[in-house]
């Protein structure tokens, strides 16, 4: 088991055994760690000894009492960060002044702890640091490996997924505890949400495995002449029962046949994706205009909508992962946010590139380009 | 007995917590308004005045909750604010009204995490609105 250095510096023995008793017994584990981490354990009485300890080896984690008979602990803090020293202080304090909270605080002081704290108090005081020290360190090794948005991604994702399994929870919770009384009727809307949720996130799961295949280039790229015009076609019908919902007309102008080299499946992803945003984002009764441009250097393909459209400002993160544009008149949409980054980088798959035109009020128009 | 219950504005994006959030509150004995945006709630907060608040953090903006919680202050300084979010627990960034200089910048009395029981969120209302 890998194991934490602590040192504890304080005047009363009782308090430094009890936390050697405690902290040599615990173990700290989450569930994405290989093995927990456990505590090694070292005591020292005074601020003095724990100087010559710190400059002989610096511990991961110091708890630190601030009444020492000699140099004070924000002396030992200031010293620490003085000299720069990587460790996590915790304070130990009995009467935990303002003024020295802001001041042990400004040096660097991780958290604290109240004295007289309960074993348990001490385990979670702990537990929280571990995880912090852990999560640095992943950082750091992460960052090293140029991981570091790849580790962002992950922690929005998993806002992402969190979000609907609260929601979904907390009806359920609600059903639990009867609190819309004893009739079903009365859970109507609670079910259709639940649902809602539900289907929210399958598809951004399955916007998720697409995106996965992309990046890790594992999917297999099937890539051979296709007819563009055809796939073009089936993605206009697959948009049929959404857009006779919205009242959107989608009128397709293309050669009737127009060979390019491609992946078909990455080809439906992109019409999937842009046609629907089309729709989704449209007013009703609006219309969206798919043009295939068939040219002997390259290939241009429009979708043009009457949409609600969107500001300037909004654009540049337009293909940005799990970005959403948020306002009155997107409030009810829903998407996983990460269509459009899905679309940039099968583009980029074929040397091609995306633009945006948009007004709002008036709609958006993309133009993607593939090279011949 | 209607006209003495305490009001509490609830201003957050997510239609679901909003309706379980609400819910809840009611349950406690509460009045609830709601508000889904930061502009819907600016809108509201012309003509009201809740004796508590409760913001999301991120609405239209990262900051929304930051913004109304500031707007909210400037113009009812006595209404103690709530901030609730989930931002802490899953992206690691960490923010608190605990410190002085935090609460310099942020205007708020509490910050919770979303995901809070039921019953801390009661407890936390009763000890701001000191009833």
């Amino acid at each position: 088991m890998e194991k934490l250095n602590v040192l504890v510096v304080d005047d009363e023995p009782g308090i430094c055994s009890g936390i050697n008793r405690i902290l040599s017994k615990f173990s700290v584990g989450f569930p994405f760690m290989d093995e927990n981490i456990g505590f090694d354990v070292e005591e020292t009485f005074s601020g003095e000894e724990a100087i010559k300890i710190l400059d002989n080896k610096v511990p991961d984690i110091i708890l630190l009492d601030n009444k020492l008979p000699g140099m004070l602990g924000i002396e030992v803090l200031e010293y620490i960060n003085k000299k720069r020293f990587e460790t996590i202080v915790l304070m130990i304090t009995s009467y935990a002044s303002l003024e020295l909270a802001v001041k042990a605080t400004n040096q660097g002081a991780h958290d604290f702890i109240p004295k007289p704290f309960t074993p348990q108090e001490l385990r979670s005081a702990i537990e929280s640091v571990t995880k912090h020290i852990f999560l640095k360190r992943m950082t750091r090794k992460l960052n090293k490996e140029g991981k570091q948005i790849r580790f962002q991604f992950l922690s929005v994702l998993s806002h992402e997924l969190k979000t609907p399994l609260n929601a979904i929870e907390g009806y359920l919770r609600i059903m639990q505890e009867r609190q819309a009384g004893n009739d079903l009727e009365g859970y109507n809307k609670i079910i259709e949400r639940s649902l809602l949720r539900v289907k929210g996130m399958r598809s951004l799961i399955m916007d998720l495995l697409d995106l996965t295949k992309i990046e890790s280039g594992k999917k297999r790229r099937e890539v051979a002449p296709v007819n563009i015009a055809e796939i073009a076609k089936i993605s206009v019908d697959t948009m049929g029962p959404i857009s006779i919902q919205k009242d959107v007309k989608i009128y397709l102008k293309t050669p009737a046949e127009v060979i390019f080299e491609a992946d078909q499946e990455e080809f439906e992803i992109i019409f999937n994706n842009l046609l629907s945003n089309a729709i989704k984002y449209n007013i009703e009764g609006g219309r969206v205009d798919c043009i295939i441009d068939d040219q002997a250097d390259k290939l241009i393909i429009t979708i043009k909508d009457t949409g609600i459209g969107m500001d300037e400002d909004e654009m540049p993160r337009l293909f940005d992962e799990f970005v959403r544009i948020k306002n009155e008149q997107t409030k009810n949409i829903s998407g996983s946010g990460l269509g459009l980054s899905i679309v940039k980088k099968l583009i980029r798959l074929y040397k091609g590139d995306i633009t945006v035109e948009s007004k709002p009020g008036e709609g958006s128009t993309f133009r993607l380009k593939f090279p011949r | 007995m209607e006209k003495n219950k305490k009001s509490i504005l609830l201003v957050d994006d997510d239609e679901d917590y909003l309706f379980q959030t609400r819910l809840n509150i009611e349950q406690f004995g509460f009045k609830v308004i709601t508000a889904d945006s930061q502009s819907e709630a600016e809108k509201l907060l012309e003509t009201l005045k809740p004796d508590l608040a409760i913001l999301d953090l991120m609405m239209e903006s990262d900051d929304s909750g930051f913004i109304l919680a500031f707007k909210l202050k400037r113009k009812y300084p006595d209404v103690p604010v709530i901030i609730a979010t989930a931002v802490t627990a899953e992206t690691g960034m960490s923010f608190g009204v605990s410190s002085e200089e935090d609460r310099k910048w942020i205007k708020a009395d509490l910050y919770i995490e979303k995901g809070i029981r039921a019953d801390q969120l009661h407890k936390e209302i009763i000890k701001l609105l000191k009833i």
